[in-house]
Order: C-alpha cells, then sequence, then structure tokens
C-alpha cells in the first residue's frame, strides 16, 4: 500500500516506474501466497517486466517530471472516497476468505478440479482450463494481443512529423 | 468473525482507490496509465483471494492431495494481464504520439492548446 | 552499454538461459505452471535485454522485423487451424477429441499445439511494440532536440 501511494505522489516519473515495478513484484509474491502459480509467474514477467519496459521506452520519449500538483483535487478526492464507501459496504455482503463451501468453489470450480486430470491426464488444471475448457476466452485473448500489436503498429509507423517551430527538422512521412 | 474474515478485501479496496485516483486526479498521462495499472492488478489481488480456499493448495494435480485452490480465477485472471499489457501499450502509443503533435503530455497544457493550432504551438512545459 | 564490460559477460551468460526457460515453461506448462503467455513474455524479454545491451540494429539482424510480423500472425492462425480441424474432423470448433483416438491423448496434442500458438504470437507481439517504442527513439534523436526538464 505504501508503495502505492509513493507512485501515485512522486512526481518523478522514473522513480514512480521503478515503484511501479516493485508493486508488481509484490502483488506476484502476494499471488504466490494465494496458491496462483501460473498467474504469479504471469504477473511477475508481465509487470515487472513489459509493463515497466515500455513504460521507461516512452519516458526516454517524454519529459521525465511531472508538472507540480500545488493543491490536492478535492472533486477526484470526493469521487474517490465516495466509491470507496460504497465498495467497503459491497465487501460486508462477500462471504468469508477461503472458505471451502464459497459460492464461488461449488458450482464450475469443483468439476474442473475433480475432473480435469481424468479428462484430459494434463496434471495443471489452469493450463487445462485455459486451453481445452475455455478455448475460445484464450482465442480471444490471443486476437487481442494481436490486436494491439497491430495497434501500436499503425501508430508508430508513421515518421515523427514536422515541427513547424523549428525550421531545419525533415519533413513527416518519407517512406 | 466477519472484520477479520474481509481483511483482505479492504485492502484490495483502499489498493484499487489509490489508482483510481491516479487515474482521474493526476494531468500527467504517463501517471495515469501507471494508476490504470495499480488498479488492475488490485482487481487481480481481489478475485485471486476470492478464489482461494484455506487449506488447498497449487490447482495441479497431485497424487494424495485431496484440496484445490479453485483454478476458474486463475484462469481469468492470466487472460486478464495480458489484456492489460495489451492496453498498456496501446496507451503508452498514444502518450508519445499526443506528445509529438502537441508537445506536452499534461491535461492543463493540452486543454489551454485546444484553442490554438496544434502544430504551431510551442513546447509545452 | 555495449562497452561495458560486466554487463555484456553477464548478459551472454544470460541470454541463452532465459530463452531456455521460456522455452521449457511452454513446454513444462501441462505439468508446473506455465503454459503459453508466460513463456512469450519471457522469450520476448531476453530479447529485449540483448537489444538494451547490444543495440537495436544488432536485435533487428537476430529477428527482423518481418519475421515479427510473419510469426504474430501465424499464431492466431495456429489456433485457428486446430479449432478448424476440429470442426473437419467431425466435431465442434475448438473440439481437441476428434483428433487422435485416445481422448486423453487428443486433448494432450490439442493443448499442446495451442499454446504453442499462443506462445509465440505473444512472444513476437511483445518484441514488435517494444521494437516500435525504440525505433521512435532513434528517429525523434535526429528531429528534435528533447525538451528541457521542469
Amino acid at each position: 500500500m505504501a508503495v502505492a501511494l509513493a507512485v501515485v505522489q512522486l512526481r518523478d516519473l522514473f522513480s514512480a516506474a521503478m515503484l511501479f515495478a516493485i508493486y508488481s513484484l509484490i502483488s506476484a509474491a502476494l499471488f504466490v501466497v494465494l496458491d496462483a502459480g501460473d498467474v504469479a509467474l504471469t504477473e511477475a514477467a508481465v509487470g515487472a517486466g513489459i509493463s515497466t519496459i515500455l513504460i521507461l521506452a516512452v519516458l526516454t520519449l517524454a519529459p521525465r517530471y511531472e508538472k507540480r500538483i500545488e493543491r490536492v483535487n478535492w472533486p477526484a478526492l470526493g469521487v474517490v472516497i465516495v466509491t470507496g464507501a460504497c465498495l467497503v459496504w459491497a465487501v460486508s455482503d462477500l462471504p468469508n476468505f477461503g472458505a471451502p463451501d464459497n459460492p464461488i468453489h461449488t458450482h464450475v470450480g469443483s468439476y474442473y478440479t475433480e475432473n480435469a486430470y481424468r479428462e484430459m491426464g494434463v496434471p495443471n488444471m489452469v493450463a487445462a482450463v485455459l486451453a481445452s475448457y475455455r478455448s475460445f476466452d484464450t482465442f480471444g485473448e490471443v486476437l487481442v494481443i494481436f490486436t494491439a500489436g497491430l495497434a501500436v503498429f499503425s501508430l508508430l509507423s508513421v515518421r515523427p512529423g514536422k515541427r513547424k517551430a523549428k525550421p531545419e527538422s525533415r519533413p513527416g512521412n518519407e517512406r | 468473525m466477519h472484520l477479520l474474515g474481509h481483511y483482505n478485501y479492504y485492502v484490495v479496496v483502499v489498493l484499487m482507490m489509490i489508482g483510481f485516483y491516479s487515474v482521474i486526479a493526476r494531468g500527467n498521462m504517463i501517471k495515469k496509465i501507471i494508476g490504470l495499472n495499480l488498479f488492475q492488478t488490485s482487481v487481480f489481488i481481489m478475485i485471486i483471494s476470492a478464489g482461494k480456499v484455506i487449506g488447498g493448495s497449487t490447482p495441479i494435480y497431485e497424487k494424495g492431495v485431496e484440496l484445490y485452490s479453485n483454478p476458474l480465477p486463475h484462469v481469468l485472471i492470466l487472460t486478464a494481464i495480458v489484456v492489460g499489457v495489451a492496453t498498456t501499450a496501446v496507451g503508452l502509443a498514444l502518450t508519445v504520439r499526443i506528445r509529438e503533435a502537441y508537445g506536452s503530455i499534461e491535461d492543463d497544457d493540452l486543454i489551454e492548446d485546444d484553442g490554438e493550432d496544434a502544430d504551431g504551438h510551442e513546447a509545452g512545459q | 552499454m555495449r562497452e561495458n564490460g560486466i554487463l555484456r559477460i553477464v548478459t551472454r551468460f544470460l541470454i541463452p538461459l532465459i530463452m531456455l526457460f521460456a522455452l521449457y515453461v511452454q513446454f513444462h506448462g501441462e505439468y508446473s505452471p506455465g503454459g503459453g503467455f508466460q513463456a512469450g513474455v519471457i522469450f520476448a524479454a531476453g530479447w529485449i535485454l540483448f537489444v538494451l545491451i547490444y543495440g537495436l540494429e544488432a536485435g533487428l539482424s537476430v529477428v527482423p522485423e518481418r519475421a515479427m510480423f510473419v510469426l504474430s500472425a501465424a499464431g492466431a492462425l495456429l489456433y485457428a487451424l486446430i479449432g478448424l480441424l476440429g470442426v473437419v474432423l467431425g466435431g465442434r470448433f475448438l473440439e481437441f477429441y476428434p483428433l487422435l483416438d485416445n481422448p486423453q491423448a487428443a486433448q494432450q496434442a490439442g493443448i499442446i499445439l495451442v499454446e504453442l500458438g499462443v506462445g509465440v504470437t505473444v512472444a513476437s507481439v511483445v518484441m514488435l511494440i517494444f521494437t516500435m517504442f525504440a525505433r521512435r527513439r532513434g528517429d525523434l534523436g535526429q528531429a528534435w532536440h528533447p525538451e528541457e526538464n521542469d
């Protein structure tokens, strides 16, 4: 939590990016404690690796320091507090943490837990569910990341245009 | 007990609100994107912790282990993490383009720019 | 960073290990935590490390940009083709059991192939995104000078 607060408050974006990587690693460790091996591996690789690298890559292209914030943004703080209060009130309806007879565990989850190895012969239940029981979702997800690659390519393949303030810059889009 | 049973959910709500505040209250675009990622990661923590069974083990089949944690939230969050990085990449590409077109990535400077020609504007703060 | 001796030697040792680990995670996704996404991201991270040390041109000579385009589409296509193969052989889309005789072996074969497609696409897309950002930096360095900080 302290890491998250520091990320918001810091003006130095480079330090914010580093703290963001630390936040990702801490949450990956939390996932390991919560028995989620695949998710921890993915979060550590993606959050601490790829997201941080991309933020740093953009930081080489943009100013490193955020503009100074003089006053606290009261409307935003009000919205945040109201939303937080609603969420806290909603949390009280949730079942207790970790009880084996939670509704989340009784319907489909228990079917996967009991039958995945018998039907697939694959010990890793998460991979079995991901690739076989829920193949459609994984297919859509592959398409999403492919579309993201397309979008980034189409956004960044145009040469940087001329800035009229400097007369010696090169004209744009010479491909 | 009720309060202690939900302790981790309260922590997640606090984290979520911190990320939410960063998205709406900070003008710098990179800070917004970082805040969005904070928000997403805290939501992942919440769903994974909802799927944990106390006394269970990782959902990988082993002989002799009876109780497993629920694999379904893990599957959903795996997809969500990768979608999150896709969103971050596209958002950062947009930030780069905005930076080049307007010279600044702060919200206040961009709002001032809207009245003028974007190309003729000198570099903002 | 090419001149820094420590970085060069350490990465020369580490990058093959990272790529090997990515392949291990990819193919052991059925027995231990892992699978397509993790393997793709780790492989791309290894390549990014190479680019950070040796420069973008050296990285692009190892994996050309053309290959990144082709591989990212090929991974998604492989996924769709496995699904259509299920339809051709008598089941529904993305059903694995018509592929082979033994249902368990069919599921395992289907899962391995599908995860392979996922891993290839994720790795090539992440490498492509990084290349786009890194090349932007190189282009901009010639067009105009970066601004002064606050």
